[in-house]
C-alpha cells in the first residue's frame, strides 16, 4: 500500500528538516497552488477528492472551506484578518495519531496549513496544540522558522500576493478545547467554553473574524491531493471515502501502535496488523475511534473502517484509533474509566453535563464495588437520553453517552448482575472508590 | 510598576501578546511563562501577569483554574503525571498508580518531603500505544512496570 501521510516518517520520528523535505517533493504543492490555482479552485479540488474531517466529526473539508466569505472582488470589505486554525488538541482517550504527524513530519503540516490558508483566504494561521505535546511544539516552531526563512511563509509567499503568518499556540490541558468553538474561546485566552452556533466560525470565529478550524490529519492530506489529483486520492480508499487513514490500536492488542492503510479497511484486517488480541485471548469489544465512539463487538469485525461503514454498525469512525478489550475485561471498569474522564473534563457550562456525568460515574463506581441498587441500570438508561444529542450545549455529554448506551445495549446482563439482590433502594451511598482528580494542585 | 515578575518573564509575555489581535489571547501562555520560570503560579505572580496582559486578576484566575496544567500550589522539582485514561487503564494503570503512591509515600496532589516529586493524574497523554504511560517533567515514559518506574525515577535528582 502506498503510504501518503507517513511517507517521510521513520520509527524514531526524526523529521526531514527543510532541505530533505524539499528533496522528497516537499513544498511542491504550495508552489503549484500559489502560482497556478485560484483560492476557490483549491477548495474545489479538495471537495472533488472527497476529503472528510479526520478529527471525529467527518465533515467534508472542501464544503467547510466553501462556507468562508470571499473578498477577492471586494478587497475594501475584507476584515482585518481571516484565520486558519489547526485543531491539534488531541485529547480523546485512545487517540495518538496527530502527535505522530507533528513529531514525525512537521513540514508536511506547515505546508498543508499554508495551502489551506491560501484556499480560504487566511492571512494568519494558528496551530492550537495541547500543552502536553512539548516535542511537537519545538519541532513545529523549527519547521515554521525554516519555512519563513525559505519564503514559504511570511509576506508575499514565493513572490505571490499571498501572505501568511503562522504561530503555534500552546494550550494548557482540557479536553473541551478540542470542540471547535471552545477551542476558539481558549485561543482568545478565556475559559474554553463552547459557543452557540450559529453563527458558525466561517462567519464569526476567532476574534469575531472569519475562521476555519481543521484537524491535523485532515489538513495533512491536502498537499498530496494537490500533487496527485483528486481522482488519485479518491482511488486510494476502498469504498466511497477517499484517501488513506492513520489507524491505531491500543489496549489488549499484541502490537499496539499506528498504521496507515486505505480508508475502509475492515476491522478484522486492522486487528491483524496489530497482531490480534494479546496473550491468545478472544476479543470482547472495542471502541472504533476513541473514547466517545459507541462500542462494537466481535459481530462487527467485518465492518469497513470508514464513515458509512462504522456508522451503519451503530458507531462512529471518530479518530480511527481503536481501543480494544479482551474477553477478561469487565465492562463496568471500562465504562467507569471513560465516564470518569468525561465527568472530569466537562467544562461545567451547562447543567446536564456538569451534574449528570458525575452521577453516571458514581453509579458505575458503586456497581463495580458491588454496591449497586435496583434501578441503577434504568438510571443509566435515563442519562443516555437526558445527556444525549440535543440536550446539552455541545457534543461533550452526547459523546460520553456513546460508549455507555452501547455498553448497556451489548452488556446489559453483565451490568445487571452486579446489583446485589438485597439492594436497598432508599439508602444513600457514598461512592465506594472516591478517587478523584480533585486531589490535585489545581484548586 | 510591575515588580513581581522578572524582566525576562515580562519580555516573554509581551512577545506572546504581539502574536494576537487581542492581547488577552496571551493569557494562557503568560501563565505558562510564569510557571516555566517559577514552577507554579502564585497569587502575586498571577496578578502581576494580569497587569502585563491588561486583564483583571479575576479574569486571569478564571483561566488559571480552568486548565489542567497550570499549578496554583507549589510543586516539586519534577512533576509526575500518570495517564489514567482508557488505554493505560487497560494495560495496568492502577498497579502503576499504586506503586508510585507507595514508593513515593504520597497521594495524588502531594509533593515528597524532599521536594523532589509531585504526583498528579492526567488524562490521555497521547501515548496510548505504549501504555501504561507517564510523564516526568517534559519526558514521556511508556510500557511501564514497577521495576522500570523505579529505574526512571532514579534518573531525576
Amino acid at each position: 500500500m502506498e503510504k501518503v501521510l507517513t511517507q517521510n516518517i521513520n520509527d524514531q520520528r526524526e523529521p526531514k528538516w527543510l532541505s530533505d523535505y524539499e528533496a522528497a517533493g516537499g513544498y511542491r504543492a504550495l508552489k503549484t497552488v500559489v502560482n497556478d490555482y485560484q483560492p476557490t479552485e483549491v477548495g474545489e479540488c479538495v471537495k472533488k477528492a472527497g476529503l472528510r474531517g479526520r478529527g471525529g466529526a467527518g465533515f467534508p473539508t472542501g464544503v467547510k472551506w466553501s462556507f468562508m466569505p470571499r473578498f477577492e472582488d471586494k478587497p475594501d470589505e475584507r476584515p482585518a484578518h481571516i484565520y486558519m486554525v489547526v485543531n491539534a488538541d488531541e485529547m480523546e482517550p485512545g487517540t495518538f495519531k496527530d502527535r505522530l504527524l507533528m513529531e514525525g513530519d512537521p513540514h508536511q503540516l506547515v505546508e498543508a496549513v499554508a495551502i489551506a490558508s491560501y484556499a480560504i483566504g487566511a492571512d494568519i494561521a494558528y496551530i492550537f496544540l495541547r500543552g502536553e505535546y512539548t516535542e511537537s511544539r519545538w519541532k513545529l516552531e523549527k519547521a515554521i522558522a525554516e519555512a519563513e526563512e525559505a519564503g514559504y511563509l511570511g509576506d508575499h509567499v514565493l513572490d505571490s500576493n499571498f501572505s501568511l503568518t503562522m504561530y503555534v499556540h500552546m494550550s494548557a490541558g482540557r479536553y473541551i478545547c478540542g470542540e471547535e468553538s471552545a477551542l476558539l474561546s481558549a485561543l482568545e485566552g478565556r475559559r474554553a467554553v463552547p459557543r452557540h452556533k450559529p453563527p458558525f466560525p466561517a462567519a464569526s470565529g476567532l476574534f469575531g473574524q472569519p475562521t476555519t478550524v481543521n484537524n491535523v490529519e485532515t489538513v495533512c492530506n491536502v498537499p498530496h491531493i494537490i500533487n496527485n489529483g483528486p481522482e488519485w486520492y479518491q482511488s486510494l480508499g476502498l469504498n466511497k471515502d477517499g484517501g488513506t487513514k492513520l489507524y491505531g490500536a491500543s489496549g489488549h492488542v499484541a502490537n499496539p501502535g499506528l498504521v496507515e492503510l486505505p480508508i475502509g479497511t475492515p476491522i478484522r484486517e486492522l486487528l491483524d496488523h496489530f497482531g490480534g488480541i494479546r496473550n491468545g485471548r478472544a476479543l470482547k469489544a472495542l471502541l472504533p475511534g476513541g473514547g466517545s465512539t459507541p462500542i462494537l463487538t466481535p459481530d462487527h469485525l467485518d465492518t469497513p473502517m470508514d464513515y458509512e461503514g462504522v456508522g451503519a454498525a451503530g458507531s462512529r469512525l471518530g479518530t480511527g484509533t481503536m481501543v480494544v478489550f479482551d474477553e477478561q475485561t469487565p465492562i463496568v471498569g471500562v465504562l467507569k474509566n471513560l465516564e470518569h474522564f468525561y465527568a472530569q473534563e466537562s467544562c461545567g457550562w451547562c447543567t446536564p453535563c456538569r451534574d449528570g456525568l458525575p452521577w453516571v460515574e458514581r453509579i458505575l463506581t458503586n456497581l463495580e464495588a458491588g454496591q449497586g441498587r435496583p434501578g441503577d441500570i434504568e438510571l443509566l438508561d435515563m442519562h443516555t437520553k437526558l445527556l444525549g444529542p440535543g440536550k446539552t450545549f455541545c457534543a461533550h455529554a452526547p459523546g460520553a453517552m456513546g460508549p455507555l448506551e452501547s455498553g448497556l445495549k451489548y452488556f446489559r446482563d453483565e451490568l445487571s448482575a452486579l446489583i446485589p439482590d438485597n439492594g436497598d433502594t432508599l439508602a444513600f451511598h457514598e461512592p465506594a472508590n472516591a478517587e478523584s482528580h480533585q486531589a490535585t494542585t489545581q484548586t | 510598576m510591575n515588580t513581581v515578575l522578572s524582566d525576562a518573564e515580562i519580555e516573554e509575555i509581551r512577545h506572546e501578546m504581539a502574536l494576537y489581535e487581542d492581547p488577552q489571547a496571551a493569557t494562557i501562555e503568560a501563565l505558562n511563562v510564569v510557571q516555566n520560570h517559577r514552577g507554579w503560579v502564585s497569587d502575586e505572580a498571577l496578578a502581576a501577569a494580569a497587569e502585563v496582559i491588561g486583564v483583571t486578576p479575576t479574569q486571569m484566575e478564571a483561566v488559571a483554574t480552568f486548565y489542567n496544567l497550570i499549578f496554583r500550589h507549589p510543586v516539586g522539582r519534577h512533576v509526575i503525571m500518570i495517564c489514567d485514561s482508557i488505554s493505560c487503564y487497560l494495560t495496568g494503570y492502577e498497579e502503576m498508580r499504586d506503586h508510585l503512591k507507595s514508593s513515593l509515600g504520597i497521594d495524588f496532589g502531594q509533593t515528597t518531603p524532599d521536594n523532589r516529586f509531585t504526583l498528579l493524574p492526567i488524562c490521555c497523554l497521547g501515548n496510548c500505544g505504549n501504555g501504561p504511560a507517564m510523564r516526568v517533567g517534559n519526558d514521556y515514559h511508556g510500557n511501564l512496570t514497577p521495576e522500570t518506574i523505579d529505574k526512571i525515577l532514579a534518573d531525576y535528582a
